[in-house]
């Protein structure tokens, strides 16, 4: 049986403040972008191929931070700012409040240990692992490195197999190589 | 409990929770209705114990909302007929093919109106509406079958 209860008043969305995460999607040239912040701390700077990915991430980020998630773009303005002067070689390194929230313990010391790895340099999983003295667990480093909650900004892209070849990326081989060519070719703008 | 990130929400439900909003408040209150239904479901959020039925959930703060408004409204405007909207009745013409029929709708008593909003503006069933009007599903049917009885004496026979 059809409604008899025809209805169709013009209709609009909430308007909802800024609450405790703010997301925001962000195209990029190596891909989409997933970007939270909460209590103005970047918490999340991720790979989002689809919708079902992005879920997956908020839902994430729901469970460790707080379910009061909203887009909001606003906060992460400088975020998104930051990773296309970054993109375009204009920027080196990130200037960014940032939480591992999202990280294990284990995965921060790996995540920490990335800063010896300076812009247009490379390493590897087995060195990485050695620098932060767990030698031998190069398959664990790589397993930190995949589930990195802050990409570009904590650049697990310098980090390849000692066995040559490009390795993993969350973002996919191909973006992983560009970002390798654009700081080779930023560092060689450095060096002349 | 993990609970779905809110914007989730508000993606699956903001039309549902408008519409109903629209149903019980009028034109008029509509929106500040949703507005406010949705800030205050926003508050409670982190506090909630179970994940099952959110848009029955989300519908019952807009129902208790727009009677807050219905309140707010009776205190400063006086009303001649107890348990009638004390706004003017829905008469956005442009949006809706029926204008009398919402009239009168508007004149229902609070719980018929909701029960009859709840289950042809926002598709519910009994259960459901009795989950949101805190009542038996066998009271909600008989909300709806009341309403509609009453409907049908008001409204001319060529509008019905």
């Amino acid at each position: 049986m059809s409604s008899p209860f025809a209805f169709d008043p013009p209709l609009t969305p909430p308007v909802l403040p800024e609450s405790d995460v703010s997301y925001a999607v962000h195209p990029t040239s190596v891909g989409r972008l997933l970007l939270a912040s909460a209590g103005g701390r970047l918490v999340l700077c991720a790979y989002a191929v689809d919708t079902a990915a992005e879920d997956a991430l908020l839902r994430r980020v729901a469970g460790a931070v707080s379910p009061r998630v909203l887009r909001h773009e606003r906060p992460l303005d400088a975020a998104r700012r930051q990773v296309d002067e970054y993109l375009t070689g204009r920027r080196r390194r990130f200037d960014l409040p940032v939480e591992l929230t999202l990280a294990s313990p284990f995965q921060r010391k790996v995540l920490a240990g990335l800063g010896r790895t300076a812009y247009g340099e490379r390493t590897t999983y087995g060195a990485l692992a050695r620098a932060i003295d767990h030698a031998g667990a190069a398959r664990a480093v790589g397993t930190a490195l995949g589930a990195n909650p802050l990409c570009l900004v904590l650049p697990c892209h310098r980090v390849l197999p000692s066995s040559g070849g490009i390795g993993g990326y969350a973002g996919g081989p191909a973006a992983k190589e560009a970002l390798l060519a654009l700081e080779a070719a930023g560092r060689s703008c450095l060096a002349r | 409990m993990d609970l779905p990130p809110f914007q989730q929400l508000v993606d699956a439900h903001w039309r549902d929770v408008a519409r109903l909003a629209h149903a019980l408040a009028g034109p008029s209150h509509g929106d500040d209705v949703a507005q406010q239904a949705w800030t205050r479901a926003l508050a409670a959020y982190p506090g909630l114990t179970s994940t099952r039925n959110l848009r029955a959930w989300l519908l019952t703060i807009t129902r208790n909302c727009a009677m807050d408004v219905h309140r707010a409204a009776r205190r400063t405007v006086p009303v001649e007929k107890p348990g009638l909207l004390a706004e003017a009745p829905v008469t956005s013409a442009a949006a809706d093919p029926r204008p009398e029929l919402w009239a009168a709708v508007a004149g229902l008593p609070e719980r018929q109106r909701a029960a009859i909003a709840l289950k042809y503006v926002t598709d519910l069933d009994h259960r459901a509406i009795a989950h949101v009007l805190d009542t038996s599903p066998a009271m909600s049917r008989r909300l709806v079958s009341d309403g509609l009885a009453t409907l049908r004496l008001t409204l001319p026979e060529e509008s019905r």
